[in-house]
């Protein structure tokens, strides 16, 4: 059997992460993509949706910091990403302050694994900004 | 607009409204809270507990929440609905009762809502923890926002990035709840609240601070929906509903489409289509002010202001007693109450709005009133257009 058949997509998204793979939807009813993961197209009500590789562009659509106590770890930024591929997705961008991630930012995404457990994140993209 | 949904319009009217245990209420769960609210709003409208045959409830923790209150209040309803979409579901209760009652299923319907949420034991913590496993989201929470907060604080950035909305104009939202909080004997906070103190207020989830959120308070509310020719003969002044509208686009902030057009758009366009009015025949305003920036975006997406100029248009008092346009009139969750789920205490305020009943901030001579309930994260958005019988 293959996992298409025996594993819902939440899974098999999942599965592709931890092995360091952001892979989103595209859906062949349609021709558009989706994120986050489905097992119906949103748009077109399609089942045919297949994940692909995003080419991992993307800018900051909104931002917020969260703040938190020093002690707990101090503030960090959490942040909706728009992909160049026309998906929305909630991460964040890692190696800057929180407060300097400003909306219009290009990002670039890249896969953290921690524990086995793969997420989603965003680097800045030097020289291009809002 | 179909002719079905027209001919409901003023067909049923709201004939009892009560609140019990806002603020403060320590040594009452949730259900006592319910109990206390339903039993006033029963008896205001004029009516038995055992006159009531249709109920409409919702619980932030219970799934089957109708059970027990139908339990605890000894009724035997024949219409039930137990619809959950947060915080808008007692607004959003209202149609579907309009269509019970038109066809005969019920006669009286009691809409009630309680929680002990400030005082109980259960907390507010525990509660999102739970949720986590009861309604899971998994490509939100491995980045920890703060829900609710972060979710309106990414709507809030976006507004101001996209229309040049200034955290002054989100200040002045929170300084208009609390000046009519202050004409509000039942409001929880009454201390005079500057645009300095809020600017100055500590940040929860940037542009949001302390102040541009709602208070985490106790609180039941109840209202009683009755046929109108039947409200005619009761003892308070009806009421009457003369549209609702209710969408729900999404329900994480990630899935919103834009996050500066809230379905409130839709919801409001459809109350208003039901209604025959228009925002600038509505006379008194309560919006679901879970955050500063709700009141910006329903302002704008109901029809009060163009898209963006929200901001502008709350400048320098515009919605604070004495203002061009009474919003909030209880002082909203900002000021007021919010145990959890605001939307029956904003139709609660409605309506004794349109009873002329509030005292030191009476609207004068309000004969049409809005009351728009929002729930989850800008999620589910229920719009409802009241009157008085000289707005049929």
């Amino acid at each position: 059997m293959n996992t298409t058949t025996t594993m819902g997509i939440q899974a098999r998204h999942q599965a592709e992460l931890n092995a360091g793979h952001f892979l989103i939807q595209h859906c062949g009813g349609c021709d558009r993509h989706v994120y986050f993961p489905r097992e119906v197209c949103p748009h077109c009500g399609s089942g045919a949706l297949h994940l692909v590789p995003p080419r991992g562009t993307g800018t900051v659509y909104a931002t917020t910091t969260v703040r938190r106590k020093a002690e707990a770890g101090g503030d960090y930024n959490v942040v909706l990403i728009d992909l160049d591929e026309g998906v929305r997705l909630m991460s964040r961008v890692e190696g800057v302050a929180p407060a300097d991630v400003i909306i219009g930012q290009r990002v670039q995404a890249r896969v953290a694994v921690k524990d086995g457990v793969g997420l989603v994140v965003f680097d800045a993209v030097a020289g291009e900004g809002a | 607009m179909n002719a079905t949904l027209k001919a409901l319009r003023g067909s049923a009217a709201i004939a009892g409204v009560a609140t019990f245990g806002c603020g403060e209420a320590p040594g009452f769960i949730d259900m006592e809270l319910l109990a206390r609210s339903a039993r006033a709003a029963v008896a205001d409208a004029g009516l038995k507990m055992s006159d009531i045959d249709g109920l409409c409830t919702a619980s932030v923790a219970a799934t089957m929440w109708p059970m027990p209150v139908i339990e605890h209040l000894g009724i035997n309803p024949r219409y039930i609905d137990g619809t959950m979409l947060g915080g808008s579901s007692f607004i959003a209760h209202l149609l579907p009762a309009m269509h019970a009652l038109h066809a005969g299923q019920c006669n009286a319907v009691l809409v009630c809502y309680g929680s002990a949420q400030r005082s109980g034991a259960f907390s507010r913590a525990e509660i999102a923890r739970a949720r986590k496993f009861l309604d899971p989201q998994p490509y939100e929470t491995p980045y920890e926002p703060m829900l609710p907060p972060s979710a309106y604080a990414l709507a809030a950035s976006r507004h101001m990035h996209q229309y040049g909305t200034t955290r002054r104009d989100l200040a002045e939202v929170a300084v208009a709840a609390r000046a009519w909080a202050r004409l509000n004997p039942e409001a929880f906070m009454r201390d005079p609240l500057s645009m300095d103190d809020v600017l100055a207020s500590r940040m929860v989830s940037d542009p949001l601070s302390v102040r541009d959120c709602c208070l985490v308070t106790d609180g039941g509310g109840a209202y009683v929906l009755v046929r109108a020719d039947r409200a005619r003969d009761l003892p308070k002044p009806p009421v009457y509903v003369l549209g609702n509208g209710t969408a729900v686009w999404n329900r994480q902030i990630s899935s919103m489409p834009d996050l500066t057009v809230t379905a409130a758009s839709q919801s409001g366009a459809d109350a208003y289509a039901m209604a025959g009015l228009q925002a600038k025949d509505i006379d008194v305003v309560q919006l679901y002010d879970a955050f500063t920036i709700n009141t910006l975006l329903f302002l704008e997406d109901l029809g009060f202001c163009a898209k963006g100029e929200g901001g502008a248009f709350v400048r320098d008092g515009a919605i604070a007693p004495g203002g061009r346009l009474p919003v909030n009139t209880n002082g909203g969750g900002l000021s007021c109450v919010h145990p959890g789920m605001y939307g029956i205490f904003a139709l609660i305020e409605a309506v004794r709005q349109l009873r002329g009943a509030c005292g030191e901030r009476q609207v004068a001579g309000a004969n049409t009133a809005i009351a728009h309930g929002n729930g989850g994260t800008l999620s589910s958005q229920s719009t409802a257009i009241l009157g008085t019988a000289a707005a049929l």
